[in-house]
């Protein structure tokens, strides 16, 4: 049966259709709202390449059902960070230490970070990488990222 | 020359792709790509088939290969901006679209700059010339007064003309003669090749903008979902498909042992796979895993080739001296990709439209056409990026999945992998078995080496596809897992030297080409015994290393690997092993297929005497990959082969009972995280006046080696079974 539901995503107020109240929330960005931030790596909570921020908190989207979000919730993905024109900090920071490879991994780091750094504005290199110690790379580019966040802490 | 207004044709339907962004709308290049102009030249010896300029000067690139996140779509449009002298944002990049680019071969072997960068400097700088030429006569100047800057032609008077002016949206009809290259461009004169150029790709990746394949999205498609097996080779009996009544609008597709859902919404495809009852019959392929190496072992060898054969061997091993021998394997891995395997397949009008993240789509496109028994001209492959492969993973795969079902249902069907399908069902780096022998004289000098590989047969190439074994449709493509055989001969100067391949003629899994493949085992296992031999000889062994060498660029490097990583110059192991914490170096060196990329590591590591963890805090790299194009790539790409191999080399294994893989998640099949990452110190030797090698590979074949040395000069045990895991290492330990 389908059912309607309102969401707010990157601060705009949205109404979803869906056939299973319980289906992830990924792919309620992905599919219905055609988001391309949060990426499906593993749908068991063990990549981080969904990651989302359910007010401010990062959350793996692949495991968080929509029935679980309320509309008074606000969700933001990667896309309501930045623009390339107008990048968040985070974001400026991956581009300057050209922190990516392939790249399908970044949206998790750079939600994670964004999250940490709201609560430890200027970590150390290894509080950086125990905080994104769940979150799996496969390229290599962990170097840069963890350059990137640090960098990301010095702009405030 | 003759520049002829172009005849190419506006692609009509079929391939037209919705570009959709909910909430921040930008337009993506990559994405237009079907909306291009179809019916060009695609021969690899024509100009137009990697170039064309329109009227405002915008620069085309059609380039048969392909960005894996590596890097090249900067890269490759770098030389041929520097060929033009336009800027890089005069550069449009299309990739791997069989309808568009060139057939380069696979983007695979480290060689994206190496030939494909270099066929399209070529292709640049022809054009350069014969735009040089018809400017001249445009402006009524000599030849030699006209100089070229942003596009624009100038001669000395100050006359112009542009690029787009003179050649704008025309062909260039010019030939490409591989036999006679067209001289290049001086590098002295490079403003744009050996800089670091930033990435054109990154700053949509990291604002959500980028669109990988498993983005895309077709008009009126819909999600299909693959069950596989339980077991490899077990039979399809029966299909409950009432099973999965209660969620809407699911056909289930079945061929022979194929089999699928689509529905008109991913999650209702995810759910019906999951719920779909089906049975299967019980099938145990797969050999005893405690006695695979035995399997290997005894596999029936097809042939043997022998990679090099100097000297006599034989005798030279009967001579006096002390001889040597040790047994080496690597374990199976995973290529391992973030994002599973994904792709879309449309059939119209009896012509199939593939889209995914093939490394291949030229193969890709003989292996559809082959398999749907359709002629390969009404077979359209377009590659859009996916997640790193490191190979070939399961992307080709998820594209005869999706053709499969496209066909079944008559629809484009968008196929999305599990994490479980990638894990289980991708083409695996095979088991690889080498034996050494050598000798020492009482001068410590190797009077001869001989090994033995035994890996699969098969040449590089495409890899069956799963679907086309599954559902019994043809094909004709054999196991191919690469050019396994490289860096089995080694690169130094020894008087009796053999090295034999048993290629064999069955391996556990379906093999694959993974990063530096056999490169990577073959490397491992030389650079280790070499440092057995040193240890033996008890003589430094870097210093052990540079007594073999006998090339200038090597040599070069070596010395400055000891300089870079502060070398202490001494035998290994090291003489004081106490403590609970015990630190060792070691240094492995290669010429990548003994012909081109030069690099050479070291390695720090400690070992934890208690719990057997090795931890490796610090590489060091130098690396000649002759003319660089862009150093940062380069370096980026060195961290990549570094911390990928370091994991491969400490934790990776697929496991597996008789049945299938039993490494089917992230926690059954782990890979190195943030807290265990080394710290990486690269120097790169830029050689502009020298030929582009490729990056993307080569160090890898040096790591396992590198942190094995290591381990040995730590504790003067020797570890000849990758993965390095704790317990074998403890093992080792107390029984010392």
């Amino acid at each position: 049966m389908t059912i309607s539901k309102s969401l707010t995503v990157n601060g705009k107020k949205v109404s979803v259709r869906v056939d299973d109240p319980d289906m992830p929330l990924l792919y309620v960005l992905r599919d219905n709202l055609t988001l391309h931030g949060p990426r499906f790596g593993c749908g068991l909570s063990q990549c981080g390449a969904c990651t989302v921020h359910v007010d401010g908190a990062a959350v793996r989207s692949c495991v968080t059902p929509l029935s679980s979000i309320t509309d008074k919730q606000k969700v933001v993905t990667l896309e309501g960070l930045g623009t390339p024109q107008k990048p968040h900090p985070v974001q400026r920071a991956f581009i300057e230490e050209q922190a990516v490879q392939c790249g399908y991994c970044i949206n998790g780091m750079i939600m994670e970070s964004v999250a940490f750094l709201a609560k430890n504005k200027k970590p150390t290199e290894a509080q950086i990488k125990e905080a994104l110690g769940n979150n799996l790379c496969r390229c290599g580019t962990h170097s840069r990222i963890v350059k990137a966040v640090k960098r990301a802490s010095s702009y405030t | 020359m003759n520049f002829h207004v172009s005849r190419r044709q506006i692609l009509k339907g079929g391939g037209a792709l919705i570009v959709s962004f909910a909430i921040g709308k930008t337009f993506n290049d990559a994405l237009a790509q079907d909306a291009l102009k179809v019916g060009k030249p695609l021969a690899l010896t024509e100009v137009d088939s990697f170039l064309s300029i329109d009227k405002q000067g915008k620069v085309t690139v059609f380039s048969g290969k392909v960005d894996l996140g590596t890097g090249i779509s900067t890269a490759l449009p770098q030389m041929v901006a520097e060929e033009l002298d336009v800027p890089l944002a005069a550069i449009k990049f299309i990739q791997g679209d069989t309808d568009l680019t060139p057939d380069q071969g696979v983007s695979s072997g480290s060689l994206g700059i190496q030939n494909g960068g270099v066929q399209l400097r070529q292709a640049a700088a022809t054009a350069r010339n014969a735009l040089l030429d018809e400017a001249a006569k445009y402006l009524g100047e000599p030849r030699d007064s006209l100089s070229v800057d942003n596009g624009v032609i100038k001669s000395k008077l100050g006359k112009r003309v542009s690029y787009g002016q003179l050649i704008g949206d025309k062909s260039f009809n010019l030939k490409l003669d591989p036999k006679k290259p067209i001289r290049t461009k001086d590098p002295k004169d490079f403003k744009l090749v050996g800089k670091s150029a930033m990435r054109v790709d990154i700053p949509g990746k990291v604002t959500g903008q980028f669109t990988y394949m498993q983005d895309v999205r077709v008009p009126g498609m819909l999600h299909g979902r693959v069950i596989r097996p339980p077991a490899f080779g077990a039979k399809l009996e029966s299909v409950d498909e009432s099973s999965i009544k209660s969620i809407p609008g699911v056909t289930v597709v079945r061929e022979k042992d194929f089999l699928g859902v689509v529905a008109d919404t991913e999650w209702n495809a995810i759910r019906a796979a999951n719920q779909l009852k089906a049975s299967w019959s019980k099938s145990e392929t797969l050999p005893d895993p405690a006695k695979l190496w035995d399997h290997v072992r005894s596999t029936k060898i097809a042939k043997d080739e022998v990679t090099s054969n100097t000297g006599d061997v034989v005798a030279a091993l009967k001579g006096d001296g002390k001889k040597l021998s040790a047994t080496y394997d690597f374990a199976i891995n995973l290529h391992g990709s973030i994002g599973p395997s994904c792709a879309i397949a449309e059939f119209k009008d009896s012509k199939l439209t593939s889209w995914s993240a093939s490394q291949a789509t030229h193969n890709l496109r003989k292996q559809l056409a082959q398999m749907f028994v359709i002629p390969v001209e009404d077979v359209r492959c377009i590659y859009h990026e996916g997640a790193g492969c490191y190979g070939r993973n399961g992307h080709e795969d998820a594209a005869g999945d999706a053709a499969v079902l496209a066909k079944a249902v008559g629809k484009p069907v968008r196929v999305q992998w599990s994490r479980a399908d990638e894990h289980g069902w991708e083409p695996m780096g095979p088991p690889t078995l080498i034996d050494l022998r050598a000798n020492i004289d009482a001068g410590g000098n190797i009077t001869a080496w001989d090994s033995e590989f035994f890996i699969p047969q098969g040449m590089p190439g495409s890899t069956p596809l799963v679907a086309q074994d599954l559902a019994e449709l043809p094909s004709t493509f054999v196991m191919a897992p690469g050019n396994i055989v490289r860096n089995s001969a080694i690169p130094y100067k020894i008087p009796n030297v053999r090295t034999v391949c048993h290629r064999l003629e069955s391996t556990p899994f379906r093999p694959s080409w993974i990063r530096a493949p056999g490169r990577m085992q073959n490397t491992y296992a030389n650079e280790c015994f070499l440092d057995e031999l040193a240890a033996e000889a008890q003589i430094d062994p870097l210093e052990f290393r540079l007594k073999y060498l006998n090339d200038n660029r090597g040599i070069e490097l070596l010395d400055r690997l000891a300089k870079l990583a502060k070398w202490e110059k001494r035998a290994s192991p090291k003489g004081d092993r106490s403590g609970s914490l015990l630190k060792g170096r070691g240094i492995s060196y290669t010429k990548y297929e003994l012909d081109r990329t030069y690099v050479g590591a070291v390695a720090e590591v400690e070992v934890d005497r208690s719990t057997g963890k090795i931890r490796v805090p610090r590489f060091y790299i130098v690396h000649d990959c002759g003319q660089i194009i862009n150093p940062d790539g380069v370096k980026n790409q060195i961290d990549g082969n570094v911390i990928q191999t370091v994991s491969r080399t400490l934790i990776e294994e697929v496991k597996f009972d008789r049945a299938m893989s039993t490494s089917l998640d992230w926690a059954s099949y782990p890979i190195l995280t943030f807290p265990d990452i080394p710290e990486i110190i690269i120097e790169l030797i830029d050689r502009p006046d020298e030929k582009p090698w490729g990056a993307g590979e080569p160090t890898t074949a040096i790591v396992p080696s590198a942190i094995s040395n290591a381990v040995f000069d730590a504790t003067g045990i020797r570890l000849r079974s990758v993965p390095y895991t704790p317990d074998k290492l403890k093992m080792a330990l107390q029984s010392m």
